[in-house]
């Protein structure tokens, strides 16, 4: 990627010139708040896009990525550290206001998702401190009538070598940022790393620990309401008629007002906005919604999974392979709607004048939200500044592709006529749609005479993700969403005969990307019936995926990593066993081994989990392992506890007590190895979650003899007789 | 009017008494670092200190807090040197962080009744807070560390 030198030198001053012009964050702070962290006394001096500094040595990162504790905040900062020679102390780091400049490399718009930050940043993000370093010097040079190549950068100054002057870089920001920017830069070779690839302690690790940090739910500003809204209780249902005047006498309630999603309470704090919803009376036009049930989809989809759908992908000839095989099996698979349930519930705060709005939310969708606002506002995405605050989890639901959550609060700040806070409570977030997709997964397999697979066939049956987004001329092609084969289509087994193939039936379900995607059901089903055509054929699962990686070696060193760590073979307490699973996705490597117990009752306690990974070169490797920790226990929810069902269109989970999470009784003890790589920088937010599921119920089938072929994992299913 | 101490400060507050203690403290006060997780008791976020025992704020009600002594998260030190802040900023515990300050509220009121807790006594003091991000093993670590960091205090 060449991002850095096709950025035009009008486009950095631009930027630069928005961000000195006052749009950094001004939040009303209370009188006796605790201090925030040390900030420049002074405007700092924009070198470029991403970096700033200050006269007083501090280095401001600015991040056009999210921090939704995938720990980019520092990880980016690594990156132009490096090649800025900068001082880590000083460094600091800051949200990018929406523009062009900071769009994603890849996809075109300024977003957080799909585990790309590191490898879609690793080069512009490095050339960008280099630049900074360049004009540094250049500057330095200049002032002290010296070639530049007699001058080098460490630790934020610019020395000059043979005289031993130096010059700290906040003395030459303000002369460097008058050069012009250098069209191109050498980086520096890996080997002479200072920074990328040691574990760096997280820039934002102590404002997460006294309560300083700052998530959309903490933005206060002067004048601001709260609001709940009440929205239809089956998905596509619209208010027909409503009555607010309870709601209005709750002390606190200032109004009650209709907008497009349902009907919004408007109070001067959270708890009397809640309690007026409770008062509301409205009748609802539910809508075809209001027949939706998921016990019947289950069964159309079923249904649907026992002929092929639309090919996704075919290798050799699988019908002809499976009616010659010396043996075959079939089964079939199903996860359930899932809700992403990040810690902090959804929520913006919106202040709309007439010629401009300003929002805060915790957002991965900068781009799509702000033309959302402004088209709701009646104005330019231009004239809506977008601040992003600290995410509290994100998990894809915070990249909305209606921008639901943000297009809302703007509706209800233009009939609020104030400034004005949306809150959405657990139940709503719940309740609230936009859910991983039902999946339902129909295989056969077909094995020679010694054991080996040489047919496999695979029917997906979920709704498609991008189908109605903007995304969908990207993501579907040939009437296959991506999004649903993958981690399926593209399964880097050696099979000779393959084909995986498609049904996206549509129903009114919101749903998207919840982490890991279509890896997150894919996972689950393709390493747990490949786990039956090891046992189906004799084999051990984890010699049977070796002679299956044969050509795969990366993925090979993987597998053989995880399964050394976690003693594979070993001897183990009674009643415990291991199993095994591999998933490639976002470009990583992954493999884990789980090892299980199962209780009496059913119960399945998950006792320890070893996974490896081969991201390529790690930026920071204990983030790295971070990631991989909190996929696994992210995975392990959706194995052993979580599932959305609808009845009559109506959802029949509501909060932590029927839509539980893993908690801490229930961690695992985890390890995470990481494979030394020079390749480039690849995924590591979403591939530790697909393992989990899979590792987990070929553990319980090594440990009971019971298949598991549905999520969640049941106790009633796993019972001792 | 109720009144009472936050993080030693005396305040008093004219919510209607039913108010949770959480929306006094965010909405009214300005205290952020107490978070909003579910609103029923089941995720910790909201934990707070009432004479030193761990509440979850969104379910008390403000009239309990009366002549009382709370501390947020923001009362814990000034100075990000509580053994748990030290430990946890050592071990890098947060993701998101938004559960943290229940996490650690939570934990000061185990290290204080416990100043050495196995991993039986972390499991049955923390698992009334969910951290969605996954950072169990972490807060586990970093409870033991905690606990070390007191003790060489202790020893000084």
């Amino acid at each position: 990627m060449t991002v850095a030198t096709q950025m035009k030198r009008r486009d950095f001053l631009k930027t630069g010139a928005a961000i000195g012009g006052g749009l950094l964050l001004n939040l009303y702070v209370p009188d006796w708040a605790p201090a925030r962290a040390a900030q420049s006394t002074t405007q700092p001096v924009v070198l470029n896009a991403f970096v700033h500094i200050g006269n007083d040595d501090l280095v401001t990162v600015v991040s056009n990525h999210s921090e939704m504790g995938q720990g980019i905040y520092t990880s980016l900062p690594m990156l132009i550290a490096e090649e800025l020679e900068a001082d880590w102390s000083k460094i600091r780091v800051q949200a990018a206001p929406v523009a062009a400049v900071y769009n994603h490399t890849v996809y075109g718009i300024q977003m957080t998702g799909g585990s790309t930050t590191t490898n879609s940043e690793y080069d512009r993000f490095r050339k960008m401190g280099a630049m900074a370093r360049v004009m540094l010097i250049s500057a330095a040079a200049q002032s002290w009538g010296v070639d530049t190549k007699s001058c080098h950068a460490e630790k934020g100054f610019v020395v000059h070598g043979a005289s031993g002057r130096r010059a700290s870089f906040g003395n030459l920001a303000e002369a460097a940022a008058k050069l012009e920017p250098p069209k191109d830069v050498a980086l520096k070779d890996p080997k002479d790393f200072t920074i990328i690839g040691k574990s760096m302690q997280r820039l934002d690790t102590p404002s997460k620990t006294n309560g300083t940090a700052q998530f959309g739910l903490d933005v206060y500003i002067p004048g601001m309401l709260t609001a709940v809204v009440a929205r239809s209780p089956v998905f596509g249902g619209k208010v027909s008629s409503f009555n607010g005047d309870k709601a209005k006498a709750v002390p606190g309630v200032v109004n009650v007002l209709e907008v497009p999603s349902g009907i919004a309470v408007i109070a001067n704090g959270f708890w009397p906005a809640k309690l007026g919803r409770e008062k509301l009376d409205i009748v609802w036009d539910e809508g075809p919604g209001g027949e939706i049930s998921t016990v019947g989809m289950r069964e159309q989809y079923a249904a649907l999974s026992k002929n092929p759908g639309t090919v996704a992908r075919k290798v050799g000839d699988p019908a002809t392979a499976l009616a010659g095989a010396a043996k075959t099996i079939t089964a079939e698979y199903e996860v359930p709607y899932l809700s992403h349930s990040m810690m902090e519930p959804l929520n913006t705060v919106v202040d709309l004048h007439d010629d401009h709005c300003e929002i805060w939310t915790g957002t991965q969708f900068q781009t799509g939200d702000r033309a959302a606002a402004a088209a709701v506002a009646g104005l330019k995405p231009a004239q809506v500044d977008l601040h992003t605050t600290l995410l509290g989890g994100g998990f894809g639901r915070r990249a909305n592709p209606a921008s639901d959550f943000v297009s809302e609060a703007v509706h209800v700040a233009k009939v609020a006529k104030a400034p004005v806070k949306v809150v959405w409570t657990r139940e709503d977030d719940i309740r609230g749609g936009w859910y991983r997709p039902m999946w339902y997964d129909h295989f056969a397999a077909g094995l020679d005479a010694s054991g080996n697979p040489v047919a496999w066939t695979h029917t997906i049956v979920g709704q498609s993700i991008f189908d109605g987004t903007m995304f969908a001329s990207f993501g579907i092609k040939d009437g296959v969403d991506a999004a649903s084969v993958e981690g399926a289509a593209d399964i880097i087994y050696s099979i000779p005969n393959i084909q995986v193939d498609l049904h996206s039936p549509k129903n009114e379900v919101p749903v998207q990307w919840w982490r890991s995607v279509g890896h997150s059901h894919t996972g689950f089903s393709v390493e747990a019936f490949l786990d039956e055509v090891a046992h189906a054929g004799g084999k051990d699962p984890y010699q049977l995926r070796r002679a299956l990686l044969a050509n795969q070696p990366r993925m090979l060193a993987v597998l053989d990593l995880a399964v050394e760590k976690a003693h594979w073979g070993g001897p183990l307490p009674r009643g415990h066993a291991r199993g095994v699973a591999t998933h490639f996705s976002f470009d990583s490597y992954v493999a884990q081994v789980a090892e299980v117990s199962v209780e009496k009752d059913g119960r399945v306690r998950v006792h320890r989990i070893v996974a490896a990974v081969d991201c390529g070169r790690t930026v920071n490797p204990d983030t790295v392992k971070a990631q991989l920790e909190g996929g696994i226990i992210f995975g392990l929810t959706a194995a052993l506890k979580t599932e959305i069902t609808l009845d009559k269109g109506r959802v029949q989970q509501r909060n932590f007590n029927d839509y539980p999470m893993v908690r801490m009784f229930e961690s695992p003890e985890i390890e995470v190895h990481i494979v030394p790589s020079t390749e480039k920088p690849t995924g590591v937010g979403e591939p530790g979650v697909p393992p989990v599921a899979p590792a987990v119920a070929n553990a319980i089938f090594a440990a009971t003899g019971k298949r598991v072929r549905r999520l969640p994992i049941k106790p009633e299913d796993l019972r001792s007789a | 009017m109720i009144s009472f101490t936050v993080n030693g400060k005396a305040v008093s507050v004219a919510d209607p008494p039913s108010t949770p203690l959480l929306w006094v403290i965010r909405d009214s006060l300005k205290l952020t670092g107490t978070k909003f997780g579910c609103g029923m008791a089941l995720c910790g976020a909201c934990t707070v200190h009432i004479d030193g025992e761990a509440v979850r704020s969104c379910v008390a009600p403000v009239s309990r807090a009366e002549g009382k002594k709370i501390t947020t998260i923001e009362g814990i030190s000034p100075d990000l040197t509580h053994p748990l802040q030290l430990a946890w900023i050592e071990i890098d515990v947060p993701q998101c962080g938004y559960c943290q300050s229940g996490q650690i509220m939570s934990a000061a009121v185990l290290l204080a009744e416990n100043p050495a807790p196995t991993d039986t006594d972390i499991d049955e003091a923390m698992s009334g807070n969910i951290c969605r991000c996954g950072t169990y093993p972490r807060i586990r670590a970093a409870i033991h560390r905690a606990a070390e960091i007191k003790a060489q205090r202790g020893a000084k």
